[in-house]
């Protein structure tokens, strides 16, 4: 559904002019944000490969616990923790360390989008 | 709890010094009057050495280093140290993790823990932190000559060997007042131990 949305839809857009909608209005797809959660990367130094349910846990109602320091860390799941979602600063800048800390990567929009929906439904 | 007999107040401040031996190194910090940081430094003499770390105040610093780990205070490193581990290079593999802060926050909390400071002659000196590049060779609090004199005879059981402690960077879990910048060996409380007397 989503791929097929972003190789279509650009071109429908473009072709207005400027109507241009954020991506994440179109494009996000909770299921794969799902699939990226569980995801392990191997690690280029030699650690245990690692997915955000490293450090957050599978059951996003749940508290998770920082992988190298052991700090308890609050549920990301908005239907038990409504502070999560709110401040798109603090998303942006946990988006950009995790993702370069777990996939040894920045992500992309796309995949960003994916992991807020799927937190989104939890 | 233990008894706590007058004579105890002397003793304190006797074994003061050598207890709380790394708390004076936080005292530019610990002075409320923030315009006046040249008496804060002179004041920090063998007996008020006794006074503790600076609690954390500042509320970003709290928020932004406080998520993952203890936010240790200013005083625990001095502000080269502190100006290391502060670098974007240094944020982005910050002891095997990504911490990495945008530019407006990685200034605010630099300034906060004194990284741009340069009179560093009351500060604790670390040690054992090698020259070579990566995140090995980014200053540790436990590395410094303090620490190891105030830990040496803790069994690594207790503290490395301990599921409720697990490393010697965790020191909230045995000084129960840590988060407030009290060490004092009367806040001791190592999990499945209890106190901790020299």
């Amino acid at each position: 559904m989503k791929r097929h949305l972003t190789t279509v839809l650009p071109s429908i857009l473009l072709g207005a002019g400027t109507l241009i909608l954020p991506a994440t209005l179109w494009a996000a797809d909770p299921a794969a944000g799902a699939a990226g959660w569980t995801k392990e990367y191997p690690q280029a130094d030699g650690s245990a490969p690692r997915s955000c349910v490293t450090c957050h846990g599978r059951d996003l109602t749940r508290p998770g616990r920082q992988a190298n320091t052991g700090k308890v860390i609050e549920p990301m799941a908005p239907s038990v923790n409504p502070q999560r979602l709110t401040d798109p600063a603090k998303i942006e800048k946990w988006l950009t360390r995790n993702c370069r800390w777990t996939l040894g990567r920045e992500c992309t929009a796309d995949e960003k989008a994916d992991f807020i929906a799927y937190i989104k439904t939890q | 709890m233990r008894p706590f007999p007058y004579k105890s107040v002397l003793t304190l401040l006797l074994t003061g010094t050598l207890a709380m031996g790394t708390v004076h190194l936080a005292f530019a910090d610990d002075d409320d009057d923030d315009d006046d940081d040249e008496r804060g430094r002179e004041r920090s003499g063998l007996f008020e050495s006794r006074q503790t770390p600076a609690p954390v105040v500042n509320a970003t610093y709290s928020q932004e280093c406080g998520s993952c780990h203890m936010a240790y205070q200013p005083g625990l490193l001095p502000p080269q140290a502190w100006a290391q581990i502060m670098t974007p290079e240094a944020l982005a593999n910050h002891y095997g993790d990504d911490a990495s802060l945008s530019e407006e926050l990685r200034t605010e909390i630099s300034t906060f823990l004194g990284a741009d400071a340069s009179d560093v002659s009351l500060q604790m000196v670390p040690s054992g932190a090698g020259n070579a590049g990566g995140a090995s060779a980014l200053p540790r609090i436990t590395d410094s000559v303090d620490f190891k004199r105030e830990h040496d005879e803790i069994p690594a059981r207790l503290v490395t060997g301990n599921p409720e402690v697990g490393s010697f960077s965790q020191c909230n879990a045995c000084h129960r007042k840590a988060a407030e910048g009290n060490y004092d060996e009367r806040w001791i409380d190592i999990p499945g131990h209890g106190p901790w007397k020299d």
